[in-house]
């Protein structure tokens, strides 16, 4: 128990803090709080895999993210049949001329040695096949985003409920991964960190601008819940009956029983949404728990060990026999796939798949705020990491509001500096985040929870 | 004739633009790839700090045109931006005070550093909006075009028009002086030198006398004065808004890498590498060859080979092709 003191006392402090927020502000904000925590903790989870464990960095969680709300909206939206009916042929056609692409080039590389005609050769096809591509799918891309371009315009999904794209979601990002690796996992780290950063860009840029396949920057609202609508659950009886019973002393208070009524009505209102935000808030925390205990279980089996070791000194590792190469790829692979999870789940949490908002100053580097700042190496650390520091980019405003009118008492309400301050609150939070990521750098360079190695 | 509209007509819409845009980026990528060499990070502020730089000069500018001072036909922009370097000079040196050279002397690894510029990067990005916001900001005055479409075409009888902007003319001319000056103190004077020796072996540098602070100190001012122009420069040209000066980090190390990293003139290649096969691949080439094929031959389509939603993402793939071809650069700089 005394071991782990710092972890529950981190804990006890975080979830006090949201429930501040609770009794402070409201209920549903503290919720909504504590869900984009919870996805956030699956984001830093899977940064932690890769620089945690094994000291890979890597800045295209903003790419996985958006892989996985792509998922989301291929896995739950139902499938758009006259847009298949007019382009699918040719799409299907496109996916097959890739993947013969990627198969001839695949054998080329292996039967030939290298040389210029083997380039050129492979050059020849690619080429070929780009130009091929292009006359496929030019006309089909053309029809089906004509599809009733305000509603669709897209070829839709599968119609499955919009859970299963949690895995989906984990196996997109985790196949970008496989492909990203192969290309740059070779590099020295601060280069790795760039040559992700940029083809994150490149998803985001095709994800934005390929209408045919989530309808682009034009975005795809209304998807599926895992959990009930508001609107149902008011008129369910058995709801009703609980948020009665909750209420009860304030209800008994009110001895009108139109009054009451009416009060009871507001109630379920409000209960409705603090309802299904605790719905989310208990899957995200299921998932948030399996992954947990995965993690760790990996942490400390001969395979984490076998990670600290090729993280600590890689010649070592490679000279013991262990694959350095095969195992950064893999577990550049894992945690990818985990922050896939995330993108479908904050997708679905928010139920619309907007790609203009993934920005990687939102999606990367906050995350990486997240990673440093609670601990890297350890998942707790991690974990705690995205619930503090999300906490901070929310509240940063009414905390920047309150010091704002604290230091500049003395100055009139409608002195130019002082509304100037009010009005650039929101970018404060950017400020809080640099020196915060500055102050743990410098002072706790190994973050809030530091990695605790077992020695056995 | 046809020919020769042809020629203008790819010199308007794709040389003259392409030069300037690549201008501004190689600003940008040869102070990030100073600063991978002789610092040994890279430098996620470098957006940033051009935005910094820029919105320092704008302030400049409004002040003087308050005043009433300006340059006639050229933009006042160019008279603030001497004070709008010294300020940036001024910042980067407090925040090397402050926050890098402790990392300096604990000897991190440059992943360490290149994660506190990242802490930096978010803090300027604070300044720069809470300072001047983050709206589209124009601050060009004087003369816009030196050349106009119609001028041209009445000079010449030709169909299409060249336009040449006074801010393009004044880009390249201003970058010309300011690389030449670096690279003549880069390869002529004894300060220049050390640097290049602290560069190329830091060990060895130290052990013939070199003293680092003052490398250091050196980059970090020529790193300010680069970043200054080459953001004033990109914002004359365009417009100033903190968002796209943050996206411009991007370009510019694909610029630097491409370039050759660690290499100041690899990384001013770079920078016009990668302007013009952005601004190549993305245009649309039909009115060019109806030009030049006879009419039965006439294209259908634009003749366009990436749309231009797909500017940003040619440059990134032209990186990882480098990288996966040539780790260390088309020019040789340091191998990754």
């Amino acid at each position: 128990m005394r071991k782990n003191l710092d972890i529950i006392s981190a804990y006890s402090i975080m979830l006090g803090l949201i429930i501040l927020v609770g009794f402070l502000q409201s209920w549903s904000m503290a919720l909504s709080i504590l869900c984009l925590c919870l996805i956030s903790a699956v984001m830093t989870m899977g940064a932690n895999i890769q620089w945690g464990y094994a000291g890979l960095i890597n800045f295209g969680i903003m790419g996985y993210t958006a892989l996985g709300g792509l998922a989301a909206v291929l896995v739950s939206v139902p499938p758009v049949r006259e847009a298949w009916q007019v382009g699918g042929f040719n799409m299907i056609l496109c996916a097959f001329l890739i993947a013969f692409m990627v198969f001839s080039i695949r054998l080329i590389m292996k039967k030939y040695r290298q040389s210029k005609k083997r380039s050129y050769g492979i050059a020849a096809i690619i080429i070929v096949g780009l130009i091929l591509l292009r006359l496929i799918s030019a006309p089909a891309i053309e029809s089906i985003e004509s599809v009733s371009p305000a509603t669709t315009g897209f070829l839709g999904g599968m119609g499955l409920p919009i859970l299963f794209s949690w895995i989906v979601g984990a196996f997109f990002a985790g196949a970008l991964a496989y492909i990203i690796g192969k290309i740059a996992l070779g590099l020295r780290a601060d280069y790795l960190a760039i040559a992700t950063l940029l083809i994150s860009e490149i998803v985001i840029s095709i994800i934005k601008h390929e209408d045919w396949l989530a309808r682009g920057v034009k975005n795809v609202i209304g998807l599926k819940r895992p959990v009930p609508y508001e609107v149902d659950l008011q008129s369910k009886e058995w709801f009703i009956n609980l948020v009665e019973k909750f209420n009860q002393g304030a209800l008994n208070l009110i001895s009108n029983s139109l009054e009451r009524q009416e009060a009871l009505k507001q109630f379920v209102i409000e209960s409705s949404t603090v309802f299904i935000k605790l719905c989310f808030a208990g899957l995200f925390t299921v998932v948030v728990i399996i992954l947990l205990i995965i993690t760790q279980k990996a942490l400390y089996s001969p395979w984490g060990r076998m990670m600290r070791a090729i993280r600590d000194n890689e010649e070592a590792a490679n000279a013991m026999g262990k694959n350095v190469v095969k195992q950064h790829l893999l577990i550049f692979v894992l945690g990818s796939a985990i922050v896939g999870i995330a993108g479908a789940m904050m997708v679905t949490y928010d139920g619309l798949f907007t790609p203009g908002s993934y920005r990687p100053m939102r999606y990367t580097f906050l995350i990486w705020v997240m990673v440093i700042v609670g601990g890297s190496g350890n998942n707790f650390g991690a974990i705690l990491g995205g619930f503090a520091v999300w906490f901070l980019w929310v509240e940063a405003a009414p905390i920047a509001l309150f010091l704002i009118n604290f230091f500049t008492s003395g100055l009139e309400e409608t002195n130019a500096f002082r509304v100037h301050l009010v009005n650039s609150i929101p970018y404060f939070r950017f400020l809080m985040m640099g020196i915060g990521l500055l102050l743990i750098m410098r002072y706790r360079p190994k973050g809030i929870l530091p990695e605790k190695i077992k020695h056995i | 004739m046809d020919s020769l509209n042809a020629i203008v007509l790819l010199l308007n819409y794709l040389f003259v633009p392409a030069l300037s845009y690549g201008s501004q980026l190689a600003l940008g990528a040869i102070f990030v790839s100073l600063i991978y060499g002789i610092l040994r990070f890279a430098y996620f502020t470098a957006g940033d700090l051009m935005s910094f730089g820029t919105m320092f000069t704008i302030l400049f500018t409004w002040y003087f045109q308050s005043l009433g001072i300006n340059l006639g036909i050229l933009p006042t922009a160019l008279l603030a931006i001497p004070f709008g370097v010294a300020i940036t000079i001024l910042y980067v040196l407090v925040k090397d005070k402050l926050v890098f050279s402790y990392y300096r002397t604990q000897k991190s690894p440059p992943v360490m550093l290149a994660m506190v510029s990242i802490g930096t990067m978010f803090i300027t990005q604070a300044i720069v909006r809470i300072v001047i916001g983050p709206f589209d900001r124009r601050f060009f005055d004087g003369e816009k075009f030196i050349l106009k479409a119609n001028e041209f075409k009445e000079m010449t009888g030709l169909n299409e028009g060249l336009t040449i902007k006074s801010t393009q003319v004044i880009t390249l001319l201003v970058t010309i002086v300011v690389v030449s000056i670096l690279f003549w103190f880069l390869n002529r004077t004894k300060t220049g030198k050390s640097m290049r020796a602290y560069s190329d072996n830091e060990d060895l540098a130290l052990l013939s006398g070199i003293d680092p602070k003052k490398v250091v100190m050196i980059t970090w001012i020529i790193a300010a004065i680069l970043a200054t122009i080459g953001g004033a420069l990109y914002g004359l040209d365009k417009s100033f808004k903190p968002f796209t000066y943050f996206n411009n980090m991007l370009p510019i190390f694909a610029a630097a890498i491409v370039g050759g990293i660690g290499n100041p003139f690899g990384a001013f290649l770079g920078g016009y590498v990668i302007a013009f096969s952005e601004i190549l691949l993305t245009y649309a080439y039909k009115k060019f060859f109806v030009y030049l094929l006879p009419e039965s031959l006439e294209p259908d389509g634009l003749l366009q080979l990436l749309s231009t939603d797909y500017k940003f993402a040619v440059s990134f793939s032209i990186l990882v092709i480098v990288l996966l071809f040539r780790p260390s650069g088309i020019f040789k700089g340091k191998v990754l």
